[in-house]
């Protein structure tokens, strides 16, 4: 069928050419150029064709599945949705032809293997038909196209108008989607919060989502108190920050405003390597290797420092956002017009006078909108807290120094979210559902940190433009 | 081959033009190179030159697009430095040391040649911030009130003052075309050099905002070297009292400007004035 589709386009654009050619050179100026007309015949043919490609294979399908189903005899006739569908897998099995044998064949009811004939034959003349329906409607739409055509016709006009609709309907769908993500998050929130009340959920220091299935088990109140989740998520982020802002910025500023090109066409490349490692490796580094690094470290002070830690959780985060955080701060500070430069060097500024007063102050707000991309990273990122820092949620005191201790092991908003949707799961539970509350916090967090950076990158454009 | 042949003759011709400038006479010049070649890459842009360009008075390099004027003003302050390709053979003086010496720092050359560019490029800081800017990296004023009395002198003598004095706070970039240019004006002369380098500085601004410009040149002409790069040849005969003809990177001709302009001794200098090319 898709090769049918092709074949009737292509004929369909050279008709539509040499009609428009023959259009210009028969009488008159044309208003667009011939391939414009044959843009417009193969659009006009191609359109309602993949609409059939599309819409035929599920039509018939239901059409000939209700048909096998009514012929079977009254003692086959499946009971509820599950026999049915074991049922239709019979049919197609048989219709599919796979099974050659007669021994096997004959293992199959008489009414099961009627019908699966009747449903192989079916099937055969749907194929058929749809091909002769293409052929019908390519070579109709084409007639109606081609009537349009005339000298005067404004091809070039329509193709145009055609084609903003595809892009249209194409980032339409982009944007559907994130819509119908945001809406069916919020449902399940909206559910969660039946369950559990809002207050405790933002408010309550205790985490524990494990509900029992039986009332006598153990563990069997789930407390759903999100805070020590969102300190160890703060908390890690902190310190990737602390790694990733610094870092990643100066790196920036090498490159930008120091490497010659050759330096630079070499370490840009490294930094984009960094970037493509996937974060489970960065995850197990961070709790094989990064992990009882520091815990022999601090052991050796006399710290006691659990073997999944925030730290290094945090640090090891902080690198991997740092090729992020430079290629942004990177575009900024480059961003920032030569003439400036040249103004400030033509004052008599040296380089880092020139970097400390000019530069970095005209790229700031595009250096605060690159950090703010990397905290939103910071705080969506998995696969590195998974493995190192921990599953157990941190208890909370007002004991500040001992809540935040970056020593210990602490579980994040993600983590969180990974561990109660692996597994077997019933969608029912406070268990599961507050997995949805916890994406939603996260998804409301990004979204107001990418706001802002995104506010803050507009007003930074106003300024040069 | 003919045609290279008499590119050379009439080289040497420009450099053998007999008549000094009657400029030239009166004292002794402020910037003198010799032999001053300009290379980009493998490409030379600017072919040995020599030329004398004298104290409190404005010279201007005119020539068509391309034909090295820009590239040789800015081996003046060495901002070629910043392009890591290009090269600068040749010596430059200004007031007899050479400002290629490997010892001479670069910076304090550059506070003693002040440069405003083509397009104004005033710093995203307040307009008070844009003239401090050079007194303070170069340590020219101790207290708060030196500074600011440095950023009304600049401002003033920039004419710029009376438009500003009310928002000095404001940013430099909420300016006017030709108030940024005065505004990048005034911050060249904050850190009172003693030569100011012009490059097309009113080919961004409209004709008003040229005139008080020009008006300003002739203003600092009593204080300051000024050397302008210029595609309007009325703003060179307008402005300047020394005027240098450049072509394909060498000097074809230099001479007081209204020798230049009514009794040129070279054919292109003529045909270019005359607007038969560039």
């Amino acid at each position: 069928m898709l090769v049918l589709v092709a074949v009737l386009v292509v004929l369909a654009f050279f008709y539509g050419k040499s009609r428009g050619s023959a259009l210009g050179t028969a009488g008159g100026k044309l208003h667009s150029l011939p391939y414009y007309h044959g843009y417009f015949v193969a659009l006009m043919v191609a359109i309602p064709l993949l609409m059939l490609a599309v819409a035929w294979p599920a039509v018939s399908a239901s059409f000939i599945e209700a048909r096998a189903l009514a012929i079977l005899p009254a003692d086959l006739q499946p009971a509820d949705g599950l026999a049915r569908d074991a049922v239709m897998r019979d049919i197609r099995l048989l219709a599919s032809g796979v099974i050659s044998d007669p021994d096997r064949l004959s293992a199959y009811p008489q009414g099961v293997r009627a019908a699966a004939a009747d449903f192989a034959k079916l099937n055969w003349a749907s194929g058929w038909l749809q091909i002769a329906v293409g052929l019908l409607v390519g070579v109709g739409a084409a007639m109606l196209a081609s009537r349009k055509l005339s000298t005067r016709f404004r091809a070039r006009n329509s193709v145009e108008r055609i084609f903003l609709t595809v892009l249209i309907i194409c980032s339409a769908v982009a944007i559907l989607t994130t819509v119908g993500i945001v809406f069916s998050v919020i449902f399940e929130t909206l559910r969660f919060f039946a369950k559990v009340p809002v207050t405790e959920f933002l408010f309550g220091t205790q985490w524990s989502p494990q509900t029992a299935l039986r009332a006598d088990q153990v563990g069997s109140s789930g407390a759903f108190g999100a805070v020590p989740l969102f300190i160890g998520t703060t908390l890690v982020m902190l310190i990737a920050m602390c790694v990733a802002g610094p870092i990643g910025l100066f790196a920036a500023i090498y490159m930008a405003e120091y490497a010659s090109p050759r330096a630079r066409s070499v370490a840009k490349p490294i930094l984009e390597v960094l970037a493509g490692i996937p974060t489970v490796v960065f995850g197990f580094f961070a709790a094989l290797s990064v992990a009882p690094l520091i815990r022999r470290w601090g052991e050796s002070f006399g710290l006691e420092v659990a073997s999944e830690s925030a730290l290094a959780a945090g640090i090891v985060m902080g690198v991997m956002i740092i090729p992020f955080m430079s290629s942004l701060s990177d575009d900024v500070i480059n961003a920032v017009p030569q003439s400036l430069r040249d103004g400030s060097y033509a004052m008599g500024a040296t380089r880092s006078e020139t970097v400390k007063k000019v530069v970095l102050p005209a790229a700031l707000p595009g250096i605060v909108s690159a950090f703010m991309l990397s905290v939103s990273r910071a705080v969506g990122e998995t696969m590195i807290v998974v493995m190192a820092a921990g599953l157990a949620a941190h208890a909370v005191s007002w004991d500040l120094i001992e809540t935040f201790n970056p020593l210990q092991a602490v579980t994040t908003v993600t983590v969180q979210i990974a561990t109660l949707l692996v597994g077997d799961q019933e969608f029912e539970s406070a268990k599961t559902l507050s997995a949805f509350a916890l994406g939603f916090v996260l998804f409301f967090f990004t979204l107001i940190l990418n706001m802002i950076a995104l506010r803050v990158v507009a007003r930074f454009k106003e300024q040069y433009d | 081959m003919d045609a290279a042949v008499m590119d050379t003759d009439k080289h040497h011709e420009a450099i053998m033009t007999p008549a000094e400038p009657l400029i030239m006479k009166q004292g002794t010049p402020k910037i003198v190179t010799k032999d001053v070649t300009v290379h980009y890459g493998e490409k030379q842009a600017i072919f040995p030159l020599d030329i004398s360009i004298p104290d409190r008075a404005v010279s201007s390099f005119i020539g068509p697009s391309g034909c090295g004027k820009s590239t040789f003003l800015r081996c003046i302050n060495r901002m070629n430095d910043t392009i890591p390709i290009c090269r600068v053979g040749g010596k430059i003086t200004i007031d007899g040391s050479d400002i290629y010496d490997p010892d001479l720092d670069v910076v304090q050359l550059r506070a003693r040649v002040g440069m405003v560019f083509q397009k104004p490029n005033p710093f995203p800081k307040s307009i008070m911030e844009n003239v401090a800017y050079g007194p303070r990296i170069h340590g020219m004023a101790q207290s708060k009130t030196d500074i600011e009395e440095i950023v009304v002198n600049s401002l003033k003598r920039a004419g710029l003052f009376e438009e500003v004095k009310d928002r000095l706070d404001a940013p430099g970039t909420g300016l006017s075309g030709g108030q940024q240019q005065r505004l990048c004006i005034a911050r060249a002369i904050a850190v009172n050099p003693d030569v100011i380098l012009m490059d097309e500085p009113c080919s961004a601004l409209d004709p008003i905002a040229t005139a008080r410009i020009e008006e300003l040149i002739d203003e600092l002409r009593e204080n300051y070297c000024i050397v302008i790069v210029t595609h309007s040849m009325q703003q060179a005969a307008r402005v300047s009292q020394l005027t240098a003809f450049f072509h394909l990177g060498t000097l074809v001709e230099v001479g007081d400007t209204e020798a230049i302009f009514t009794n040129p001794q070279e054919r292109r200098t003529q045909d270019y004035i005359m607007g038969r090319f560039g």
